[in-house]
């Protein structure tokens, strides 16, 4: 049981981490969670942009960039015993 | 009709009611439409060789938005465009020109002069009213069939999205939202296109920034303007062998400093005007797919001639009537177009312009591409050239019009920069106003796109000039 | 808005009720087709491809009616019969929290095309489900657009469209818009649905949640009774039940009545109704 959350803006390319759950006002979290952000959804970020924000990250297949106060509504347990599968 | 056998106001209030017991389910539901997705997708999908293309469009990806290539890619690609419009246009835009402007020209005024047309006739719908269709056409067709079609297969290959991603920082620093990156891409090729393109943009404010900003977008309609000015004036300043670059690079500055405009005008407007919360931004970065290319080009073509036909004949036509009668109706001895020049000379002067740019300018309102022909008769009509015909605008090549200009203009290199400055901040042209008052449908905020970049112009040139004057460089 | 012309006072009275007037205010002008078909699909699915590709150069663009939002019309002609074809917004799902997804909503619950089509990206089948699922809630009348075949080919995927047909219970045709491979497949799937040879059961998603299963029920129980014969009476209970504004209006309002008693628009006989 970890004391501290982690969140999905704290990610960095490469690191993958599970969704526990989404917070923030319904409407936002909603559209979050269209996007396939659902508790138990393996989320990996694959690239920053040049300038810092957003992040680009792999949602079910898809990338779909989020910016880091979005992201920061995401609520995940990264995955630091399994290498990211799909990528180096 | 058949009577309801249970009220419906009865069904509304079980439903709060339940609703109450019930909670919030929606979470649960969307869990249980993945969860069955997921598993449909396993069954249904077979995945043996994904690796080989998903770590290409990974690699690309690593390029295109990384902190050292992302920007001067951008660039890069941003001149390989202009580059490509330009030298690609000018060979057909010379075929028009010989075509419209002197065949059919010449064929329309044997035509009238077969039909015994009174010279005030024929000069108002050959000379004034046909050339500024003609003109147009010559000028703007080429380009835009040329860059929409490159701008709609960067597209297609999924490029732009990339280019949203990488600058959207910049834009939520601004206030704005990050896909007015792609609007303001798309106004490089037309602001109206632009100011549609604002569609995708949800919320209102930022949309409304996004079209206030986007004729800072050097549209198609502005740059042979700006090459031919940046020729005759910067090119001028440096050795022959790399004139060409300097001019190429003067505009590409030109270009730029739009985009930096862009940003900060958005970032005024949202600490002014329209001052607000920056809404919730996800952009989908779909994979690289191979453009289609010779669809592409038919169908954007297509698109694009009808445009700019619809454009020619609908705004620029009676512009090219204005024109004649600027120059063939007098007042006192003297043309309309005389005094309309010698009343904006101190204004012209005053912002290191002259009277004849500044009514260049408000008869240029319906399209930007007669700026220069118009700047041409007038300073030839005015300054008493042999062959100039009052209210004719004039094609003529780049020596010919540098001679006209400097010598009998009067023009300087502050003349020069400062219309190159003045072509980028000025007001919309009319069929971008119009579309603005569609898009927006408010009279208000019409106003304010018309009236920040000329005001911003304004400033810009009065400012140059007097600090050139200051330094005694001008 | 001008409902009549006199035409439909001649009419019989079932077809004064019927849907045109409502079609008439969502913007399509009544003409002289035979169906109307909306086009709904995530963004990046190759929609406007697909609808491209039916239509020709036969479109225009203009916007939804009151909304910023820009909707493309158009027309097919097949064995014999027109039909109507509404490009709708691109949405990831129907639950409006935005302006395009009510747009895409309000179509398909009060438009009632005859046939829905849904495109979908063969490359990313999962996360396009969700809409797929949605629209299979609000209308039986679905057909699957599995598009982009030609990229699920280039990524070495397999997508086995007749097992997804089995699994949702719809026709699904795998098509490659931009190559009009497929094309004329849809074109049949579609005129079988909307003439009613072929009726698709769409395997909805099974509520897991007991209590909400029982509300549920109980709502479908009612609105059964109160709109005999409504299709997507479950997914009005789940809207009314999650407190959704639009449609705690429609039922009040009765304008979920309108809709049952709608004849197909199929059957009438081809009128003008007055613009609105």
């Amino acid at each position: 049981m970890s004391e501290h959350e982690h969140r999905l803006s704290e990610l960095q390319p490469g690191e993958s981490g599970q969704v526990v759950r989404v917070e923030g006002i319904e409407e936002q979290r909603r559209r979050l969670m269209d996007l396939g952000l659902i508790p138990g959804t393996i989320v990996a970020a694959e690239m920053d942009s040049p300038m810092g924000d957003p992040t680009a990250y792999r949602i079910r297949g898809a990338l779909i960039a989020l910016r880091k106060d979005q992201a920061g509504l995401i609520v995940i347990e990264p995955e630091k015993l399994h290498k990211d599968n799909g990528g180096n | 009709m058949s009577e309801e056998a249970v009220n419906p106001q009865k069904i509304i209030a079980d439903a709060k009611a339940l609703r109450e017991e019930v909670g919030d389910f929606h979470d649960g539901f969307v869990e249980s439409v993945y969860t069955q997705a997921a598993h449909i997708a396993d069954e249904v999908v077979a995945r043996p060789g994904e690796q080989h293309h998903f770590d290409f469009d990974r690699s690309l990806d690593r390029v295109l938005t990384s902190r050292t290539w992302g920007f001067p890619v951008m660039i890069l690609l941003l001149g390989i465009v202009l580059w490509l419009t330009i030298s690609g246009a000018n060979i057909p835009s010379g075929w028009l020109a010989t075509l419209l402007l002197d065949w059919v020209y010449n064929g329309l005024h044997s035509i009238m002069a077969a039909l015994s047309a009174p010279l005030w006739l024929s000069g108002f719908l050959v000379d004034g009213v046909y050339l500024a269709l003609a003109w147009v056409v010559s000028v703007m067709l080429p380009p835009m069939a040329i860059f929409f079609p490159l701008f709609t297969l960067l597209e297609d290959f999924g490029y732009l999205p990339r280019i949203a991603f990488n600058l959207d920082r910049a834009f939520a620093k601004a206030g704005a939202h990050g896909k007015q990156a792609l609007t303001m891409t798309m106004g490089f090729g037309c602001n109206a296109a632009g100011v549609v393109a604002t569609r995708v943009i949800d919320s209102p404010r930022e949309r409304l920034i996004a079209i206030i900003t986007n004729n800072f977008s050097l549209c198609n309609g502005r740059w042979p303007t700006q090459i031919l000015i940046a020729t005759i004036f910067i090119g001028a300043l440096v050795p022959v062998t790399w004139s060409a670059t300097a001019s190429m690079l003067a505009v590409l500055f030109v270009a730029v400093l739009g985009v930096f405009v862009t940003f900060a005008a958005s970032w005024g407007l949202s600490r002014t005007l329209l001052k607000g919360e920056t809404s919730t931004f996800s952009l989908e970065l779909p994979p690289y797919r191979p453009p289609r290319i010779l669809q592409t080009l038919y169908t954007s073509v297509i698109d694009r001639t009808l445009i700019v036909l619809w454009r020619a004949a609908v705004m620029a036509a009676p512009a090219g009537a204005i024109i004649w009668l600027l120059g063939n109706v007098h007042i006192g001895g003297v043309s309309l177009a005389a005094h309309l020049v010698g009343f904006l000379n101190p204004l012209g002067w005053f912002i290191g312009l002259n009277g004849v740019i500044l009514v260049a300018y408000i008869v240029a309102i319906p399209a930007n591409e007669i700026v220069i022909p118009t700047v041409l008769m007038l300073t030839m009509m005015l300054g008493g050239a042999a062959g100039a015909q009052a209210g004719v605008m004039v094609d003529a090549g780049t020596h010919e019009t540098a001679s006209v200009l400097v010598g009998i203009g009067g023009w300087t290199l502050l003349t020069g920069i400062n219309l190159m400055l003045f072509s980028l901040l000025h007001n919309p042209c009319s069929t971008t106003i119009m579309t603005i008052y569609q898009e927006t449908k408010s009279l208000k905020w019409t106003i304010v796109a018309v009236a920040l970049p000329l005001v911003l112009g304004f400033v810009t040139t009065a400012t140059i000039a007097w600090v050139a004057r200051a330094l005694g460089l001008a | 808005m001008g409902r009549t012309t006199e035409n439909i006072h001649e009419l019989p009275a079932a077809c004064r009720s019927c849907p045109v007037p409502q079609l008439t205010q969502l913007g399509i002008k009544a003409g002289k087709w035979d169906y109307i078909v909306a086009l709904a699909g995530n963004p990046n699915t190759g929609k406007s491809t697909v609808f491209n590709a039916l239509t020709g150069l036969r479109q225009h663009t203009g916007n939804w009616p009151g909304k910023t939002v820009t909707r493309a019309e158009g027309l097919f002609r097949y064995d014999e019969k027109t039909f109507r074809l509404v490009d709708l917004p691109g949405t990831y799902s129907l639950l409006a929290t935005s302006e395009d997804e009510e747009i895409a909503r309000d179509f398909i619950l009060f438009g009632q095309p005859d046939v829905t089509v849904v495109v979908v990206d063969a490359t990313r089948l999962e996360r396009n489900l969700n809409l797929v699922f949605q629209v299979m809630e609000i209308t039986d009348r679905v057909v699957v657009c599995l598009n982009l075949m030609d990229e699920a080919e280039r990524h070495g995927l397999d997508v086995n469209h007749r097992a997804l047909a089995r699994e949702l219970g719809v026709p699904v045709v795998p098509t490659s818009a931009r190559s009009n491979e497929g094309i004329a497949d849809l074109v049949q799937a579609i005129e079988e649905v909307a003439s009613g040879e072929r009726s698709p059961r769409p395997n909805r998603i099974a509520i897991d949640d007991a209590k909400l299963g029982q509300a549920v029920g109980r709502l479908v129980e009612q609105l059964a009774a109160a709109f005999p014969g409504l299709p997507s009476a479950r997914w009005v209970a789940l809207r009314l039940l999650d407190g959704d504004t639009r449609i705690t209006k429609a039922v009040q309002t009765g304008e979920l009545r309108d809709l049952v008693n709608a004849q197909r628009i199929s059957t009438l006989p081809t009128l003008e109704v007055a613009r609105a």
